[in-house]
């Protein structure tokens, strides 16, 4: 029992190393978020609720634009939906690696910080999942994430013009970080890539279409292209022993 | 209660219950194809789709977004991670501007 408890300890403290430079990358890309979720009307506890209770990028940026564009508390719950749609697959992969033996706390606490990033680390480790490796890494990456946006809020407008400009594209990074390695190793991803660019100007661009919402389209845009190619381009995914298509 | 606290409670709602929905309830893996092709898809077509043309309609400069995003895609490319590409990104307009707003 004590073994286990020092050996939990020691693993937390692995997930607290791998989690820092996590944190610094957070603290960068939610300042961006933080701009966002100003020009949203968030005051700097909102957004720093916001980004310590949800934890996603993407998802949050959306919610910000929802909020802007003051849409009903459904379609904001759409689109907060369908942007982290991702994390339900995430949750699939992560849940294959628990002990079916870990309580139901662990997996409500690791599942409160399943990240692209805190994912990646996690499910990449040799053996069972330890929820303690998961608790350290969000310990230390996710209070930069909240307080970058807060400090996004705050000082978003003390910086020059220049500053926030070039701010505003670190978000974009990110997400740039997670789609082109993907596009490198599958070149279907790679197509679907260029035709979600081109989709989401011509959807920016021509009448009726341009006037729903961003985070509208951004639900129909991917919903249309990722059903397109789950029917032409179906993935064959290893499937374990046991089981048949 | 303020209407964004509402909003910021319907967004930390749905994204902790898609979260811990599987981890909880799945215990077993998805087997239809449809639906695992999908939602391999959805995380790279969603980005992509929020990327462009957005990232060129945030910064003064859509010259400067563009050149970002073509930094950014290189940097990506070449195995640069998050925050490296992020800080690429933003390097890339502050110099783009500096030069178009001369």
């Amino acid at each position: 029992m004590t073994k286990q408890k020092s050996k939990n300890i020691s693993v937390f403290l692995a997930g607290c190393r791998d989690g820092i430079p996590i944190g610094f990358g957070y603290l960068a890309v939610s300042f961006s978020l933080g701009i966002a979720a100003k020009n949203a009307g968030l005051t700097a506890l909102e957004g720093f609720f916001a980004s310590l209770f949800c934890v996603a990028s993407a998802g949050e940026y959306v919610g910000f634009t929802m909020i802007a564009a003051s849409a009903s508390f459904f379609e904001t719950a759409i689109a907060t939906l369908v942007t982290n749609a991702r994390y339900l697959l995430m949750g699939c992969a992560l849940s294959q690696k628990m002990s079916p033996t870990l309580p139901l706390y662990h997996r409500m606490g690791v599942g409160f910080g399943v990240t692209d990033e805190i994912f990646g680390i996690s499910v990449s480790r040799s053996g069972e999942l330890n929820p303690y490796y998961n608790y350290g890494a969000m310990a230390t990456s996710i209070p930069p994430w909240a307080i970058g946006t807060l400090l996004g809020i705050l000082a978003g407008n003390l910086l020059p013009e220049s500053v926030v400009s070039a701010f505003s594209v670190a978000l974009y990074g990110m997400f740039i970080a997670v789609i082109i390695p993907a596009a490198k190793k599958d070149k279907v991803i790679a197509g679907l890539i260029i035709a979600s660019f081109a989709l989401s100007f011509a959807a920016s661009e021509l009448p009726v279409v341009s006037s729903l919402s961003e985070g509208t389209r951004t639900i129909i845009l991917t919903v249309l292209i990722s059903s397109f190619a789950a029917i032409v381009f179906p993935k064959d995914f290893e499937v374990k022993e046991g089981e048949n298509e | 209660m303020s209407k964004t606290i509402i909003y910021i409670a319907v967004m930390a709602s749905v994204t902790y219950i898609i979260r811990v929905l599987p981890l909880t309830i799945l215990r077993k893996p998805i087997t239809n194809k449809f639906l695992r092709s999908f939602l391999y898809y959805v995380p790279y077509v969603t980005l992509a789709v929020m990327t462009f043309p957005a990232i060129i309609n945030a910064t003064r400069s859509p010259v400067a977004g563009g050149a970002a995003l073509a930094a950014g895609s290189i940097a990506a490319y070449f195995g640069a991670d998050l925050f490296k590409v992020a800080v690429v990104a933003c390097t890339v307009v502050f110099g783009a501007e500096l030069v178009i707003f001369m």
